[in-house]
């Protein structure tokens, strides 16, 4: 056997890939897992069908995973791939566009046949050659073959046998990155082997296939070493923006006193906060999976108004139907946070695939004079503050607040420095406990804040009326009044700006002043963030000033926009926040940066904008 | 001192000015609500502040503004979601959901239909008028087949719901008839809904004077009409009806018949006597669908069934996690699971 050779990386980024049945999405969460416990920097993106199990074979049944480890802080799941696992013909055809120049690709051999070929769509019957991978590193073991020779011993059916094919991939990418498997098989132990221990065994089996195939063939030529990342000292786990965000709220529940109550329906990409707050009735969460749209929401004021700190998740066509019960939430003045996960639309639009282009919706988007907080939450392991403020804010200045993510940082996942609930704040609702000297006033208000008290029912002496109809700006009383009108107008107005008084200043990223200012918001922090660190290394000058705040917009935004020569607006939009910014601060000049296309940037064309942004 | 429990009507009334029509039913189920809290309160040992009406919009749907209880207004068609949102927050709360036909059956008919179906234990008051009044007199689905209304100036061509049919259709647990202008057999019948646990719908047939007016005159005029051409029904009694008491149901094979007591051989034995506890919906169905000139319309509890309740069940299986549980607090929670040290 001969020894390979040990290059050592700061970064790799591989991509599993094959059919949607052919558990890719676990065997990238195994080596992503595996990764963050050596202390690597992670971040990971799954990408899969909006189908379940769309035709076997076919290029739209394709289901992958990126992981991007490295040995420093790592913020995307990468633009382009060091080495590809494919299952299939048809997972090559699909990802070929996202290899790095010369990479790996290692396929199951035994699948490039002429049914498969044919399936995923190739015309000729050699697909490297079809799609120019000449001058790729291509191995082609044949893995289930192999897969299948290492446990006929195994008194298992060959379709289980055959599912364990992605242990042996997995095996192969262990032993080229010197992975160890114990966590691996420790997982697999803990899912399988009581239930059926011949299934754990199998996959056990399989993994060490793999490591040891890798091992004693000359198929690579060199393994790699990836450093430990040089991360904060201290207890991590692995989130995903979706956990983050229930989690979050169970935050807000404890520091608030208040219970936590969650009315929704099923909606991809946000489906998996109300999987994840239904777990946790050990917690007295209350989780209410309603009949529509409509009523998850409204069940969730109802929560409101009976005193529970509610929340309703969902994403865009869902926020849609939500609006006429949000209209209702801002004129009741009650807490409430709705949780957008954005995906592409309009309508259906792309259920799985991650876009920004909610945000004049959820400014907007309802009838009347309607403003509400909306907030942007940044990375997968922020959306835990993010969702913990919007908890705060809705509680204490009694205001519904539209928190946004999208399908990106939703279902993408990094390590998390777990943080301790003593360094989180309280929340202090403003609940009146008995009828105040002269009568209740459900409209009377804290002044600082502006917010309305809380009046649950069960409360003896603050029996009181409140709904959709306007209201007398004290009494809380049906009023058609004019100048009573203008005023609750004026008012709810006034209590949403001075949030601004409660949250911090925005801040930048870099040098305070220079040439290039480049802004983002939400979800696009980790590809604008990497760009812009990069050029900062090479000299460049170049900021940047990435929105978590979008209603209302921090204080200090106009100090940080006039020290710059240009500002470029990079969303995954048609350039909403940027006409946001025209409207707010119409003294700049906003260049834009925009993509609708269901993807995420890449820090690949954001260098090439900025660079000839601050070249012109 | 069981003196904590006695109210009176007076108490749940609020200050504000009622502005329905002049000759409206709504007046009428206003004043059964009033006498019928107090019952309730002492009843179950409910304290004022307990009492929390949900509505969405409508006619009937102003009630909230003219009681002196907690009271939300909502949105057209939501109160039972609404509704349910509140009495999971907080099961000890009484809460009541005054709507109408347009409200409950069309815009709403989808959270209606879930909250029976889920049994949770709210008061649903359905006030049918079998026509939009506040959006002045648009036919609405409870309007009879061929009703002229503005938007259907050649008639509906659209067959109306039984409420009650619906009730049963999604597994309902209670439902009650009354008519406006029975006051106290619409307390009677709110007083029952109060003790059901689980949701309860009572309908009460309701005159819209100026849109709809006399809509259920045929069988519901006057007390004489009401007495010929209605029949109360009450659990464990038979099922008679009429001025004199003469006439009463009898069941055929599959379906009810009305008989005159004392004529051709008919005694009292033969009449059918009420269940209202039947968990099997037949005979209930069949009640419900008794219809004018061929039948009595059925009024009074016609279903009443224990069954197990949502907020129960809620609470239940909270409590039994929590009675197993190993997470105790958002810090145990953050560091459940896999989780890995760097020094």
């Amino acid at each position: 056997m001969d020894k390979s050779h040990v290059v050592e990386l700061d970064d790799v980024v591989i991509r599993f890939s094959g059919d949607s049945g052919d558990g890719m999405q676990l065997t990238g969460t195994l080596f992503s897992d595996t990764s963050a416990f050596l202390g690597n920097g992670i971040s990971t993106f799954p990408d899969y069908p909006a189908e379940i199990r769309a035709p076997q074979g076919t290029v739209s049944g394709v289901s992958g995973f990126q992981v991007h480890f490295g040995s420093r802080k790592v913020s995307t799941p990468g633009d382009f791939c060091d080495v590809l696992v494919a299952m299939n013909p048809a997972a090559l055809k699909a990802n070929a566009c996202w290899l790095k120049r010369g990479a790996t690709i290692i396929v199951d051999n035994d699948t490039f046949n002429e049914k498969h070929i044919e399936k995923a769509g190739f015309q000729t019957d050699d697909p490297f050659r079809e799609l120019n991978l000449d001058g790729y590193n291509i191995v082609r073991p044949d893995i289930t073959t192999m897969t299948r020779e290492a446990l006929k011993e195994i008194d298992l059916d060959p379709k289980s046998i055959t599912k364990c094919k992605n242990m042996f991939a997995l095996g192969i990418c262990f032993f080229v990155y010197h992975r160890p498997m114990e966590h691996t098989e420790h997982y697999i132990d803990t899912k399988f082997a009581k239930k059926n221990p011949l299934i754990a065994t199998a996959n056990k089996l399989a993994l060490q296939a793999g490591y040891n195939y890798a091992a004693n063939t000359h198929a690579f030529a060199n393994t790699f070493d990836v450093q430990p990342a040089d991360l904060p000292k201290g207890v991590y786990r692995s989130i995903s923006g979706n956990q983050a965000t229930a989690w979050g709220f169970i935050a807000a529940s404890e520091k608030s006193g208040r219970p936590l109550f969650c009315g929704s329906y099923p909606i991809t990409p946000a489906t998996v906060i109300l999987e994840e707050l239904a777990k946790r009735k050990d917690l007295g969460v209350k989780t209410l999976q309603a009949e529509d749209e409509i009523a998850g929401i409204c069940t969730a004021i109802g929560a409101s108004f009976a005193g529970n700190f509610a929340v309703t998740t969902t994403s865009g066509p869902g926020l849609s139907l939500k609006s006429e019960a949000i209209g209702l939430a801002v004129m009741t003045e009650l807490p409430l946070v709705i949780v957008d996960v954005q995906r592409g639309g309009p309508s259906t639009g792309l259920p799985t695939k991650p876009e920004q282009a909610d945000l004049y919706q959820a400014l907007w988007g309802r009838n009347g004079e309607c403003p509400l907080v909306v907030i942007a939450a940044s990375t997968p392991s922020n959306c835990f503050d993010y969702a913990f403020r919007a908890g705060k804010i809705a509680m204490e200045h009694m205001t519904p607040v539209l928190m946004l993510s999208d399908g990106f940082i939703a279902n993408g996942s990094e390590p998390w420095r777990i943080p301790s609930m003593a360094d989180y704040p309280k929340i202090n609702p403003p609940i009146i406990t008995k009828a105040p000297e002269g009568g209740f006033m459900p409209y009377r208000r804290d002044p600082k804040r502006l917010a309305r008290y809380w009046a649950l029912p069960g409360t003896k002496g603050v029996e009181h009326r409140v709904g959709g109809l306007e209201k007398d700006f004290l009494k809380g009383s049906v009023s058609h009044n004019p100048a009573n009108h203008q005023n609750m107008v004026n008012i709810r107005a006034e209590k949403v700006a001075r949030v601004a008084d409660f949250i911090p200043k925005q801040e930048v990223m870099g040098k305070k002043s220079g040439d290039l200012l480049v802004v983002g918001w939400g979800g696009t922090y980790g590809h604008l963030s990497t760009a812009v660190s990069d050029l900062q290394k090479e000299g460049k000058s170049v900021s940047l000033c990435h929105f978590n705040y979008i209603n209302p917009l921090p204080h200090g935004v106009r100090e940080i926009f006039k020290r710059f020569r240009k500002i470029v607006v990079c969303e995954l939009n048609m350039g909403q926040f940027a006409n946001y910014l025209r409207m707010n601060f119409q003294e700049f000049e906003y260049l834009q940066y925009n993509k609708v296309q269901g993807l995420p940037f890449t820090v690949t064309e954001l260098k090439e904008k900025f660079n000839s942004l601050l070249t012109e | 001192m069981n003196d904590q429990y006695k109210y009176t009507p007076a108490d749940f009334k609020s200050d504000q000015e009622v502005k329905w029509c002049p000759g409206c039913g709504d007046h009428a189920i206003l004043s059964s609500v009033l006498k019928a809290l107090p019952e309730v309160a002492e009843a179950l040992k409910y304290k004022h502040e307990r009492f929390t009406f949900v509505s969405g919009i409508g006619c009937s749907s102003r009630f909230p503004y003219y009681m002196n209880t907690f009271g939300f207004h909502g949105i057209h068609g939501r109160a039972s979601a609404i509704a349910t949102g509140v009495k999971v927050a907080n099961p000890k709360l009484t809460v009541w959901v005054p709507t109408g036909d347009g409200d409950s059956l069309a815009i709403g008919g989808n959270h209606f239909i879930h909250a029976v179906r889920r049994n949770i234990d709210i008061n649903i008051m359905l006030f049918n008028n079998e026509i939009y009044g506040l959006t002045k007199g648009q036919y609405s689905p409870t309007s009879k087949l061929g009703k002229v209304t503005k938007t259907s100036p050649f008639g509906t061509i659209e067959h109306p719901f039984t409420p009650g049919e619906l009730v049963l259709g999604a597994r309902g647990t209670f439902f009650a008839r009354s008519v406006d202008a029975e006051v106290g057999l619409t307390k009677d019948c709110l007083v029952a809904a109060a003790k059901h646990d689980g949701t309860s719908v009572v309908e009460v047939l309701q005159n819209c004077v100026i849109f709809n007016d006399k809509t259920h005159a045929d069988f519901a005029l006057d007390k004489e009409t009401r007495a010929e051409h209605t029949i109360v029904l009450k659990h464990g009694e038979k099922m008679v009806f009429g001025k004199n008491r003469d006439k009463g149901l009898v069941q055929i094979g599959m379906k009810l018949m009305v008989v005159k007591i004392g004529e051709g051989g008919v005694t009292i034995d033969d009449i059918l006597t009420h269940n209202a506890h039947e968990p099997n919906p037949g005979v209930h169905m069949m009640l419900v669908n008794m219809r004018y000139p061929n039948y009595p319309v059925a009024l009074g509890v016609i279903r009443d069934v224990p069954d197990h309740t949502y907020d129960d069940n809620f609470y239940d299986q909270v409590e039994s996690v929590k009675s197993k549980r190993a997470i105790r607090c958002v810090d145990d929670l953050l560091h459940s699971g896999e989780t890995w040290e760097i020094k």
